[in-house]
């Protein structure tokens, strides 16, 4: 399945981009993390500590354990600071 | 039951104002609003840029704004957000929240401000002389939500 993923804040800024396609057979958001931290240095380094990591599957926060069937757009990015 | 995220600047006076004629319209003995603004940090801080996710803030806010109206007796509430850069004193953001007494006005204005500080996808950062840094979440904004 093909993915729109999408980065914000400081992840954005370290994996480079703001989105992506990504052509995956992950069956849940850990195993996509994974794929992705295997490409480089870059992912690797973006997804070294997950607690500092939050994940939203189709614009709904979610958590790494959820499965990705039926998924169309990933969104990884900090603890929120809004207000 | 109005949320806009927006760029551009607003006035606060004058949204809480407009509001509470409107509330005071439709019933309303009570209002209370709360303003967000960009710190100077003693002149430290040159401003803010913040950041969203324009896909989910809309109805991530409208998820928090539905479920204040589930929890207290509310005739109206406005939620404004802006985003992109702006300077130290201006207005970041504002809820305002009306009922007929005072008590569910205060505590869904606090309900509100507390969900939506760790639950709506914003990220501010701050741009001061050392360069740009990320404000990072602080652990009593999500020990905050534990209380309702």
């Amino acid at each position: 399945m093909t993915l729109t993923v999408l980065y914000f804040a400081w992840l954005r800024e370290r994996i480079g981009h703001p989105r992506e396609s990504v052509d995956t057979g992950a069956a849940t958001v850990a195993e996509l993390v994974a794929e992705l931290i295997a490409r480089d240095e870059r992912y690797a380094f973006t997804f070294s500590d997950l607690r500092a990591v939050r994940v939203a599957l189709d614009q709904q926060l979610s958590d790494f354990d959820a499965p990705l069937a039926g998924v169309r757009e990933v969104a990884f990015f900090p603890p929120m600071t809004g207000g | 039951m109005v949320v806009r995220v927006q760029a551009e600047r607003f006035d606060f006076g004058a949204e809480s104002n407009a509001f509470a004629a409107s509330a005071t319209g439709a019933g309303a003995g009570a209002v209370v609003t709360f303003c967000g603004l960009v710190r100077d940090n003693g002149g430290a801080l040159a401003g803010m840029e913040i950041e969203h996710y324009p896909g989910m803030t809309d109805s991530a806010l409208r998820a928090i704004e539905a479920e204040a109206r589930a929890r207290w007796s509310l005739h109206d509430t406005l939620i404004v957000h802006r985003f992109g850069p702006m300077a130290p004193g201006e207005v970041i953001m504002m809820v305002a929240t009306a009922s007929r007494h005072r008590a569910d006005a205060f505590a869904a204005a606090e309900f509100l401000m507390d969900y939506l500080k760790s639950r709506a996808p914003f990220w501010k950062k701050e741009l001061g002389a050392e360069g740009a840094t990320w404000v990072a979440a602080r652990d009593e904004d999500e020990d905050a939500l534990r209380r309702w």
